[in-house]
C-alpha cells in the first residue's frame, strides 16, 4: 500500500505491477488525464501543487480504509505535481481484490475521498492568457466551480 | 495574545503575497484566527470549503490555538 505525491511522469503499467497477488480476481485502476476544457473554457495547461507531507499521510488514510471496508488485496495512489500539459496522466489509482465487485467500489471511494480531502490544488491556464484556482472563490474573476474528472 | 505562525497555499498565498507571516493574536481557535487573515488578506471562501492543519497535522476548525503553533490554510482542495 503506498501513497505518494510525484513530480515524476506516471507510469501506470508500472505502478500495477504492485497490485499482483495469488489471491487476486479483480484488478481496477482510474487515470485522471488533463483536459483541454473546462466548463466551457479551453485549457492550455494545468499546474498542481500540494502539501507533500499531509497528502501523502492523508492519501494513505483514504488506502487504509478502502482496504479495510472493500477487504483489498492491495491499493496504491499517484497524484501529480507541477505543470503539466493536455493528454497527461495526473492522478492513478489502482487496487486489487478477490473480485471485481469490491475491486470497483474501491477504486471509486479512493479517487472521490482523495477529491474531496487530500491537499492538492489546481490552477487551470486558459487560451486566452487567464488563469483560476478551481474550486476557489478567492483571488479568481470565476465563480467557484466544481469539477470532475 | 499568543504568537503564532500562518502559513499559506495555492491561492492564498497567491492572494496574501507571501508563503508565511508571524501574527501577534487573541484569536483561541484555528477558525477565529481565519477570519483574522481572511478579512486582513481578503480570502473569500468559507471554512466550510477550507481546511486547516496546525503543526503538519490536520485539524478541526475549533481545534486551540498554542503559542508557536504552526497554523496552515488549505484553500478549496481540487485533486484529480
Amino acid at each position: 500500500m503506498s501513497f505518494e505525491i510525484t513530480d515524476q511522469r506516471i507510469d501506470p503499467e508500472a505502478l500495477k505491477a504492485d497490485l499482483r497477488h495469488e489471491t487476486a480476481g479483480a484488478c481496477v485502476s482510474f487515470e485522471g488525464w488533463v483536459r483541454d476544457h473546462n466548463d466551457g473554457e479551453p485549457v492550455t495547461a494545468l499546474e498542481y501543487e500540494a502539501h507533500a507531507s499531509v497528502a501523502n499521510k492523508e492519501g494513505l488514510q483514504i488506502l487504509t480504509e478502502a482496504v479495510e471496508r472493500f477487504d483489498l488485496l492491495a491499493a496504491s495512489g499517484r497524484h501529480r505535481v507541477g505543470r503539466l500539459e493536455i493528454g497527461e496522466c495526473a492522478v492513478w489509482v489502482g487496487v486489487s481484490a478477490a473480485h471485481r465487485g469490491a475491486a470497483f467500489d474501491a477504486c471509486r471511494y479512493i479517487i472521490d475521498q482523495l477529491k474531496q480531502r487530500v491537499p492538492i490544488w489546481k490552477k487551470e491556464y486558459y487560451r486566452d492568457g487567464l488563469s483560476g484556482w478551481i474550486n476557489c472563490v478567492t483571488g479568481t474573476p470565476f465563480k467557484a466551480r466544481d469539477t470532475t474528472s | 495574545m499568543i504568537d503564532v505562525t500562518a502559513q499559506y497555499f495555492a491561492v492564498f498565498r497567491e492572494q496574501a503575497g507571501r508563503n508565511l507571516e508571524t501574527l501577534t493574536t487573541s484569536a483561541a481557535t484555528a477558525e477565529e484566527l481565519y477570519a483574522e487573515v481572511s478579512a486582513k488578506h481578503g480570502f473569500a471562501d468559507s471554512v466550510a470549503r477550507c481546511k486547516v492543519a496546525i503543526n503538519d497535522e490536520l485539524a478541526a476548525w475549533t481545534a486551540p490555538l498554542a503559542e508557536g503553533d504552526v497554523v496552515l490554510f488549505f484553500p478549496p482542495v481540487a485533486g484529480g
